[in-house]
């Protein structure tokens, strides 16, 4: 795992791995991955929130669990910005990870494809690939998302291309 | 154009309407008469019942013709017959659109879901005024424009999700144009997009359908390419091997990416492109040689080629499905090219020297022996880029114990929502 900081490593390591190689098109066998998807989910979750690093909401937006909305956010200068999450699972998952989207970013940054779309790190995919299908949306959030946040948001900020919501820190403290 | 000799004829009429002198409006008339002429000679080409051989520059397909009568192809207007689906209309696959559509293919299928904007205008085919348009229906409009004997269909939605996948399955599968066609409804599939997630989900769709198609890519930092044929169970599919891109002779990790995502040339684009139409042009019109695979590195002017067999052990199962049916079909395939080789065998002395008056000795370049590499090694230039997935480590011992006992789906839901909640 070159090229990852050792918190990111660290975490990753502690989030449940997955077994079931299915796709929102493989009936019962998804709804086994989809249940992995919780349980990896529920740790990461719990793990964040225990390590006083909450930072994301996700749930699935369809029965079928194929579509997940949520948020995000990042404290840079001890300010909080809260980003929509938003993204499909993929016919071909989950030997292709999803792609996540930041719609309100949509155009305020290079490292981002058209949609909305994070730019990910030249690591994500050979590692994603190495590990199918052992890893899952949390593992995606943890190796895609938050290094991405962590590398984009500050720079954003500093430029101007994103202000703070002044009654964002305030309403969404828990 | 259009809208200007719109604008121009109503300015006209209002300036008619105000004139008192009769005479005055009568050249008025007279200039609105001319524009409305020029308007009609503006309009698009009528649509040609079938493809004449006349040289004459009113003929579109006069030089098209010339390939038959040159001996290059057989038969020429069979293009008319085919369907081409092209999945990314971007920088490579805008381009394979028009070419295909200037050559008279007979249908166009279009897949996009993206919008123009000005960051694509470094690259082939779309206009500034079309910014803000999708792909799909900006390139039908150039495109009927260009040709309208194409019949063109476009899908404005993402193949990846699991709505935009069964409408794209059911476009492929629908046989409205040519009901007599065998297979699915089209003939070949491109893949023009950009990232592996589409070329995958490509790569499921065909090798469901058992429909034969070409990947084309171009690297992200604009400096090679590559384009490969795919025929389910008899060449390795998409998901066979990592996939194989041209090494640009940069290490990679050196490589600066701060602050972008891909770089993009209309060169290496137009390259791949023309690289592509021109593998399906072989591929559909049946002439020269079909490339199994062939790439491009711009910076040293290398073409590698190579072919590759497909895996037995094969993630998708799809692909697994074709192979047994293609091992088991081996027989017949045999038998069929045991009978055309004899049935060449008759013809081809007298062909080869029917016209050969001068008695020179022609080389069958068919006895030059093909020293493509087998599939192990790859060929220098050609890298994987990506791993196999591989034995993880055994998971450790916290991640058991953080593992909840609960297997219901339902719970499971409420649990996250109760964390979210919280
Ligand atoms: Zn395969």
């Amino acid at each position: 795992m070159e090229g990852w900081d050792p918190t990111t490593k660290s975490t990753l390591t502690q989030i449940p791995l997955l077994s079931v190689k299915a796709g929102p098109r493989d009936g019962g066998a998804w709804t086994q991955r989809l249940k992995e998807e919780y349980k990896a989910l529920i740790a990461y979750t719990s793990m964040n929130k225990s390590n006083d690093n909450d930072w994301f909401r996700i749930s699935a937006a369809n029965p079928e669990g194929t579509r997940w909305t949520g948020k995000c956010w990042y404290v840079h200068n001890l300010l909080k910005y809260e980003f929509d999450l938003q993204f499909d699972i993929p016919v071909t998952y989950p030997a292709t990870a999803p792609e996540l989207e930041l719609p309100q970013l949509d155009g305020k940054t290079q490292k981002m494809y058209r949609g909305g779309k994070i730019c990910l790190t030249v690591h994500f995919k050979p590692l994603w690939a190495k590990n199918c299908p052992r890893f899952g949306i949390a593992h995606a959030l943890c190796l895609g998302l938050a290094p991405w946040l962590a590398a984009e948001i500050p720079i954003l900020v500093d430029s101007g291309m994103i202000k703070h919501k002044d009654d964002a820190a305030s309403s969404n403290e828990s | 154009m259009e809208a200007e000799l719109k604008g121009l004829l109503s300015d006209l009429q209002s300036l008619k309407d105000s004139l008192p002198d009769p005479s005055h409006q009568i050249s008025v008339g007279k200039i609105q008469a001319r524009l409305e002429h020029l308007k009609l000679g503006n309009a698009q080409r009528s649509k040609i019942k079938d493809m004449s051989a006349e040289v004459v520059d009113s003929n579109p397909y006069s030089r098209l013709m010339a390939l038959q009568r040159m001996g290059i192809v057989d038969n020429y207007e069979r293009i008319r017959e085919f369907s081409v689906a092209i999945v990314g209309i971007g920088g490579v696959g805008s381009v394979a659109a028009e070419m295909l559509t200037r050559c008279g293919i007979g249908r166009l299928l279009l897949y996009d879901y993206d919008k123009v904007e000005l960051a694509n205008m470094n690259r082939l085919f779309f206009r500034p005024e079309q910014v803000g348009m999708t792909k799909t229906d900006a390139a039908v409009q150039t495109l009927s424009d260009i040709n309208p004997d194409v019949v063109l269909e476009s899908y404005t939605l993402n193949i990846t999700t699991v709505q935009g996948f069964e409408i794209f399955m059911s476009s492929l599968k629908n046989k409205s144009f040519r009901p007599d066609k065998e297979g699915t409804g089209v003939d070949l599939v491109l893949s023009c997009v950009d990232n592996y997630e589409a070329r995958m989900v490509v790569n499921q769709g065909c090798n469901e359908l058992n429909q034969t198609w070409m990947e084309s890519g171009v690297s992200e930092n604009a400096v090679s390419g590559h384009i490969q044929l795919l025929v389910p169970g008899e060449t390795a599919c998409f998901a066979c091997a990592p996939p194989l891109v041209v090494a640009s002779g940069v290490d990679e990790r050196t490589l600066k990416r701060e602050g972008v995502c891909a770089a993009s040339l209309p060169t290496t684009m137009g390259v791949v492109a023309g690289l592509l139409v021109q593998n399906t042009l072989k591929y559909l019109l049946k002439f020269g040689n079909v490339t199994p695979y062939l790439g491009y590195n711009a910076l040293k002017d290398y073409f590698p080629t190579m072919e590759m067999k497909p895996n037995p052990q094969c993630s998708n199962a799809a692909c697994l499905e074709r192979q047994k049916e293609y091992i088991l079909a081996k027989p017949a395939r045999d038998a069929a090219a045991r009978a055309k080789m004899e049935a060449e065998a008759f013809v081809e002395p007298e062909c080869l020297h029917a016209d050969n008056e001068w008695n020179i000795s022609v080389v069958d370049d068919s006895d030059v022996q093909d020293s493509s590499a087998s599939s192990g090694a790859l060929p220098e230039g050609l890298v994987h880029e990506l791993p196999s997935a591989d034995e993880f480590q055994k998971p450790p011992a916290s991640a058991e114990t953080t593992a909840t006992p609960i297997d219901d789906l339902e719970d499971l839901r409420k649990q996250l929502e109760a964390l979210n909640a919280a």
